[in-house]
């Protein structure tokens, strides 16, 4: 039977775009998705997926084709046809990727901007604590985050690194310092307490400001298909918002020592009431921890983590204070408090 | 076209007399030689003995994969071991034998010429690899660099740092050995073309090293400023990149990668040119598309110089900055795509002898592929912030550098040791070769898609559990690529001492570096060398003689 090559070329053509589709949509090869913005970078990478595959199949196809039907047979000592090009055929093997690849861009600049990736730093109108922020960033070359009396530095943007606030988002439901060093994350709320994981509510806008304090680090987790260097003396940031409830690695990809593969922790993403309980628990564990710490004398506390305790120990003055003059936050520098859920249970 | 290869003028014909055969005593390979040929093998072999070393140090490096906990080698050791493999993969591997070995011998083969434009030089720039090599492996006596190839500051500042010396001072060697050979290709191609050869008669091979060169020359120089300000922060205590002294770390990624990103097409470039050399001979067909191949190897070189920055996606770098980097890396895939769908043309209708030497090519294509449509995956910043530094990235380089540059190195062996040792390859093993190394090379970095994917970080001693059995399968498959450079070493060392004389041109192929005996004599050529205007002529056109009926004396003795 002499099928036409014409109908053979559409069947593979089908073929292959079947196949490809089939794959590209289910492949499962990409963790669980955790936030809002994960589900978008998955059908990104669905779709580069599926064109892969249809491009490989073609390609690899022809190779194969080519091996089996144009194998040169024993004794024959003759030359294939002497065809030096097709300009029509080169153009379009130029024009299709070029169309994909810009294609492709774009979706993935509109996908980048929903992420907030083009806008990191942007902190929509929230300000943390201006001392820290100046302390944290002062040294490196782009001048402080915030100016002396507190407002932002207008230059500050353009050299900012991360992933920051979604277009039209407000300021953030929940913000967290965290801090990479050899060869753990610490994690430091403003409510007044450091933790060894991070602990955030779901359903909330959550901004990480990170700083590197020996050598760099990668804060990633998996399931929220976010990642950002960790940075000593310059700040980087990431923002998202957790979807699902449950608790997901933190990784440390970026070779930061001998021991950077046991650089892990965890993200806890809790329900909104079991995210206050653990808030609660924390803040009335800092306040008998800070009370201890205070009364430590000074030379005999461990000197990396002065900085953090000293950061602790002032919050957790503020936090009583806040506590005893619920009246009186709107007037303290640290307006973060306005976010706390602690707060709002007053 | 009327004839692919005109007969040589009456005064040139070859001399009668036997002045000018010969060929070199054995011994000549451990001097001091400014012969093109014999530093073109001075540079092979050296190169594929450090091939040998930096798998082996792959080999322990999957050993301690095989499980989760880090328990064959310590953690400090094993950061060494991934170091100095990455690092004699690259500088002393890819990079020397792409460009080195291959560019020598066949540079002046390829346009006519008796040797190099700078003969002492190309000496010069070979005898810096050995010392450098030996340092660089040899720091595991002392304490070898821990900080990955990449080196990156604060890390490399405080961790190992004798090892980081030797680090510098070794690549600093071998750079300043590539920036002398790039100048010598570069002049070579130029100017040392014979007499009638135009640029757009040249052999492909000739414009991806053309290509190549300028990179090495743009971009190598940078690499050494970052190396020796590093230096200075390492030994004087200065602070260029030393956050705390108020350094800038992310200022030495851009150096860094400003040579290490055009260092991938610096290893894949010659590859390009030789795939270009090697299909139409195997496949009886011209190659399609000269015009579209010779200039998309330039575009690459000039997009190469423009997309360093994708490697610092997660990095301090600025949003409009990873936006740009991001749409140039994607516009890469436009000139490497028209590459590979010619190759693909060219393959189509041929008379395809699946040799070794096409099986490596035809391997080098499909692997290939697989390394750049990741690679235009990884170039989408969204995606790429996900899998940054994890094992995705990992595969999709092998793909490129192993799947790419080394299987089409070894096509280039195959096809190419007739001409440098006189002597066949025995195909058979060569075929069983092939298929242990696609096999080991699949099932060893294949499956690493999915452990980045997944969850898994690079450079890590020890991982997660539940990523046991897929670590399993790709050590298991590195072992089994080890094996597999067993048959080719049997088959190289046994064919260049007692395989059978190969004849001047085995393949019956067109180049000018086929019309010559094999070995070439001293001076490549007895008698002036005929001029090829078209090296893939191939092709039978009716009345005309089939090119394959010519022998390569008759290139001169009678008219085609």
């Amino acid at each position: 039977m002499d099928i036409p090559v014409t109908i053979l070329t559409l069947l593979a053509g089908i073929a292959i775009t079947l196949v490809s589709l089939w794959f590209g949509l289910n492949n499962n090869l990409l963790p669980f998705a955790a936030t809002s913005t994960a589900a978008d970078v998955d059908t990104l990478f669905n779709v580069m997926l599926t064109i892969s595959i249809g491009l490989f199949l073609l390609v690899q196809g022809l190779i194969v084709i080519s091996a089996i039907k144009f194998r040169r047979q024993p004794g024959d000592e003759s030359d294939g046809p002497p065809i030096h090009g097709n300009i029509p055929l080169e153009i379009l093997w130029t024009a299709i990727p070029a169309v994909l690849v810009m294609g492709i861009s774009v979706y993935s600049f509109q996908i980048y901007n929903q992420m907030g990736g083009l806008d990191p730093m942007n902190h929509g109108g929230h300000k943390m604590e201006p001392q820290a922020q100046v302390a944290m960033a002062s040294d490196s070359f782009e001048g402080p985050m915030l100016l002396a009396d507190g407002t932002v530095n207008p230059e500050y943007k353009k050299y900012a690194a991360g992933v920051g606030a979604a277009p039209g988002a407000d300021a953030p439901d929940v913000t967290v310092n965290v801090m990479g060093l050899q060869y753990a994350w610490i994690f430091n709320y403003p409510e007044g307490f450091v933790s060894g994981e991070l602990h955030v509510p779901v359903n909330k806008d959550v901004q990480l400001d990170m700083v590197g304090q020996d050598v760099l680090h990668a804060f990633w987790v998996p399931e929220f298909r976010l990642k950002q260097d960790v940075i000593p003396g310059k700040n980087t940031q990431l923002r998202f918002t957790p979807t699902e409830a449950g608790t997901y690695p933190i990784v440390c990809a970026e070779l930061c020592g001998p021991y950077h593969g046991a650089m892990r922790s965890q993200v806890i993403v809790h329900d909104e009431a079991d995210y206050d309980t653990w808030m609660q628990t924390q803040i009335a564990a800092a306040n008998v921890e800070g009370e201890a710490i205070a009364m430590t004398p000074p030379n005999l506390s461990s000197a990396p983590l002065d900085p953090i305790i000293q950061a602790m120990d002032m919050d957790i003055r503020a936090e009583e204070l806040a506590q005893l003059h619920p009246s009186a936050h709107g007037q303290m520098d640290h307006s973060h408090m306005q976010h706390d859920p602690a707060m709002v249970m007053n | 076209m009327t004839s692919a290869i005109t007969e040589n003028p009456e005064a040139t014909k070859p001399p009668s007399g036997p002045q000018h055969k010969g060929h070199h005593p054995w011994w000549i390979y451990f001097t001091f030689c400014t012969d093109h040929k014999v530093i073109g093998i001075q540079y092979l072999v050296t190169t594929f003995i450090f091939y040998l070393i930096g798998g082996a140090l792959a080999t322990v490096v999957r050993a301690e994969l095989a499980t989760p906990a880090s328990d064959l080698v310590s953690r400090e050791l094993y950061n060494q071991l991934f170091t100095v493999h990455a690092t004699v993969m690259i500088f002393l591997w890819i990079v020397p034998a792409g460009t080195g070995a291959f560019a020598n011998f066949l540079l002046p083969l390829q346009v006519g010429a008796r040797d190099m434009a700078f003969p002492k030089l190309n000496a010069v720039a070979f005898w810096m690899v050995p010392p450098a090599g030996v340092l660089l492996i040899g720091s595991f006596l002392i304490e070898a660099p821990g900080s990955g190839w990449t080196s990156y500051p604060p890390l490399s500042l405080v961790n190992n740092q004798t090892g980081e010396l030797i680090w510098i001072l070794s690549v600093l060697l071998l750079g300043t050995s590539s920036i002398l050979g790039a100048v010598n290709f570069g002049t070579t191609i130029i100017k040392m073309r014979m007499p009638g050869l135009s640029f757009n008669q040249m052999p492909l091979f000739c414009w991806s090293m053309l290509a190549a060169s300028a990179l090495v020359l743009i971009s190598t120089p940078v690499l050494a400023g970052a190396l020796i300000l590093l230096s200075f922060d390492l030994v004087v205590g200065t602070n260029f990149f030393n956050p705390a002294g108020g350094g800038e770390p992310v200022v030495y990624q851009h150096m860094f990668w400003f040579y290490s990103h055009p260092a991938v097409y610096i290893m894949i470039l010659p590859v390009f040119g030789m795939i270009s050399e090697i299909l139409p001979v195997h496949a009886r067909k011209p190659i399609f598309g000269y015009l579209a191949i010779a200039y998309s190897s330039l575009t690459i070189s000039f997009l190469g110089l423009i997309v360093w920055a994708h490697h610092m996606f997660t990095s301090g770098t600025p949003s409009w900055l990873r936006m740009f980097f991001m749409v140039a890396t994607m516009i890469i895939a436009v000139p490497t795509g028209i590459k590979v769908f010619s190759w693909v043309a060219t393959l189509w209708g041929g008379k395809i002898s699946l040799n070794s030497a096409m099986l490596f090519a035809m391997g080098f294509l499909s692997m290939f592929v697989i390394g750049g449509l990741s690679g235009v995956m990884v170039a989408s910043v969204p995606f790429d912030i996900h899998v940054h530094d994890t094992y995705f990235i990992v595969a999709h380089l092998h793909y490129v550098l192993f799947g790419g540059s080394v299987f089409g190195l070894y096509a280039g062996i195959y096809h190419w040791f007739p001409k440098m040792t006189g002597r066949m390859m025995n195909e058979t093993l060569g075929r069983i070769h092939f298929t242990l190394t696609l096999i080991g090379f699949n099932l060893c970095f294949m499956p690493m898609h999915w452990l980045g994917l997944q969850g898994m970080p690079r450079r890590v001693a020890e991982y997660d559990p539940q990523f046991a059995t897929v670590n399993l399968v790709c050590s298991i498959g590195s072992f089994l690529l080890a094996i597999s450079t067993l048959p080719f070493l049997y088959n190289a060392i046994h064919a260049w001492i007692a395989g059978p004389k190969a004849s001047g041109n085995p393949w019956n192929a067109l180049g000018l570096e086929w019309q010559t005996t094999s070995p070439p004599p001293i001076e490549n050529w007895e008698g002036d060398p005929p001029l090829v205007e078209d090296s893939y002529a191939y092709g039978s056109k009716p009345g005309k003689k089939s090119v394959t009926a010519l022998k390569g004396s008759d290139l001169w003795k009678t008219p085609v």
